[in-house]
């Protein structure tokens, strides 16, 4: 049993080792970028400019990002949530998917990004508006995906739970969906939670930058308009590294409760 | 087989009989007026080439088909069917995201009821997957997972049992072990068991019809000395079974 462990603890050293090695030459290419053009600091700095900037303004920065934070956290928690929610409904009354899945696309292809204004005109500066755009761009991914998995459940499967809850009192379809259809549709529901964990950051600058008093996009903005560009880049890195963390943990979550489902690419 | 007692409840023999059942696929009629009979406590083994329709009679028997509107069953007891069936496929059909011993008690928990684990325990025990509880499907070989849908299709203690091929997709030795094990472990039950291997018909069956034809009808029907399993390497079997192929081939 040594043996796969070994080779599991090697695989995690080869990747955080290529984690390491991509962000190194990426910094490398950066710094021979602002060297080889001699562009002006103010219009790209370099990544030493940058880390000082981060460094010199930590305290701002970080209580900053611990909004945008907070509204990524409970964008994706009320997003991911209405989203499951919808697409359990939508399988569940098939009349209501009849009316309401075409709607929801037509929904989809308005730019969520227009409705800044007016999240902002309604909900105000504060965190709600940032949530509510947060959540509206994740809702679909997660709808959507969730709904194909539950569609598309093994038949079989259905038909052994009918055999069994033949002439029995009660909804062998709810048993069947709570028991089957939705386990089944876990793999599907995780793409879309992965997609959700992507698009969030993205949802709640927006928000911030439309019209808000606080979080990372608002520093950037602010940064920028004070050409204070080392420390819109310094918001920007955290903004990135933020993005990346809550991918990366969601996608560990995600492989972590599902390991009847495990990935068949291979690992070469 | 010591301690069944304790994992076969047991249940009065119910027969079914099929009158006048009749299924179609669009203008394709598969069988029409079909009567069948399905006597209590024996297992009846149905043949027929790839596409006669045996598995659609089957599902309609077990009540998963669409098409099965034209169902007439009637019970020997005058009961409903309804409740009293227990289906196993030719795929294992367990659940990925549940543990052997999960999939084994899923009707309970279908059901709403208490998963009776220590039978379920018992019957694991009883297929050969003792110490197999806790793993997930994955990580079983295909006989294994086989078994394990036996076990679960045991567990429902049903008076009829429907088998859509349970063994094809096996090798043949382990076909020939689960054979045993199934006659074993079936015994006193009804049940229709649908296959297209003559020899796996003639080992496991008391009474043998060979449906073909289209539209399909039962075109014969044998029952065997002997009782089941019958030993897969009598001479005799071999012979039925090559005038069973030569009858399918016709």
């Amino acid at each position: 049993m040594t043996e796969p462990i070994t080779d599991t603890m090697t695989n995690k050293m080869q990747s955080i080792t290529r984690g390491l090695v991509s962000f190194a030459i990426l910094i490398a290419a950066w710094q021979a970028l602002v060297w080889g053009t001699g562009v002006e600091f103010f219009i790209l700095p370099g990544p030493w400019l940058v880390l000082h900037a981060l460094i010199a303004n930590l305290e701002l920065v970080s209580r900053h990002a611990a909004i945008t934070l907070l509204e990524i956290v409970l964008g994706l928690l009320c997003g991911c949530s209405l989203g499951m929610v919808s697409a359990i409904s939508l399988s569940w009354f098939p009349k209501v998917r009849r009316w309401l899945l075409p709607l929801l696309v037509v929904a989809q292809a308005i730019p969520v990004f227009a409705l800044a204004p007016v999240l902002v005109l309604w909900l105000g500066y504060g965190l709600a508006s940032k949530v509510m755009m947060a959540s509206l761009i994740i809702f679909f991914p997660v709808t959507t995906a969730f709904l194909d998995g539950l569609r598309r459940t093994e038949l079989g499967w259905l038909d052994l739970a009918r055999t069994m809850t033949a002439g029995q009192a009660g909804s062998g379809r709810w048993a069947a969906l709570r028991h089957i259809r939705i386990p089944a549709a876990l793999p599907a529901l995780a793409s879309g939670l992965r997609v959700a964990a992507a698009v969030a950051p993205i949802g709640a600058v927006v928000g911030e930058w439309v019209g808000s008093s606080a979080g990372l996009g608002y520093l950037m903005l602010h940064a920028n308009g004070r050409m204070q560009i080392d420390l819109l880049f310094a918001a920007l890195f955290v903004l990135a590294a933020m993005a990346v963390t809550i991918f990366f943990s969601i996608d560990w979550l995600l492989r972590r409760l599902l390991p009847w489902q495990p990935d068949s690419l291979p690992n070469e | 087989m010591p301690g069944s007692e304790f994992v076969m409840e047991t249940k009065v023999p119910v027969g079914v009989a099929l009158r006048g059942g009749t299924l179609a696929f669009g203008d394709k009629v598969i069988f029409e007026s079909l009567d069948l009979d399905i006597p209590a406590g024996r297992t009846t083994c149905l043949l027929g080439p790839s596409g006669v329709g045996k598995s659609s009679l089957l599902r309609m028997i077990a009540d998963i088909s669409p098409e099965a509107a034209a169902n007439r069953l009637v019970s020997s007891d005058g009961g409903a069917i309804e409740g009293r069936i227990a289906y196993m496929d030719q795929r294992d059909l367990l659940l990925p995201w549940l543990s052997v011993l999960d999939n084994v008690t899923l009707g309970a928990r279908l059901r709403g009821a208490a998963p009776d684990r220590q039978r379920a325990q018992a019957l694991l025990a009883k297929v050969g997957l003792a110490g197999e509880s806790k793993s997930l499907p994955a990580a079983l070989s295909g006989g294994m997972r086989q078994r394990a849908a036996l076990a679960r299709t045991l567990m429902e203690d049903r008076a009829i049992v429907l088998m859509d091929e349970p063994f094809s997709s096996l090798d043949a030795l382990t076909r020939l072990r689960l054979q045993d094990l199934a006659a074993a472990l079936l015994a006193g039950r009804t049940v229709l068991l649908v296959t297209h291997d003559p020899l796996e018909a003639l080992r496991l069956g008391h009474r043998i019809l060979v449906m073909r034809g289209s539209p399909a009808r039962i075109a014969s029907v044998l029952e065997p000395d002997g009782l089941p399993p019958r030993p897969a390497d009598d001479p005799n079997l071999h012979g039925l079974a090559a005038a069973i192929l030569a009858e399918l081939a016709g």
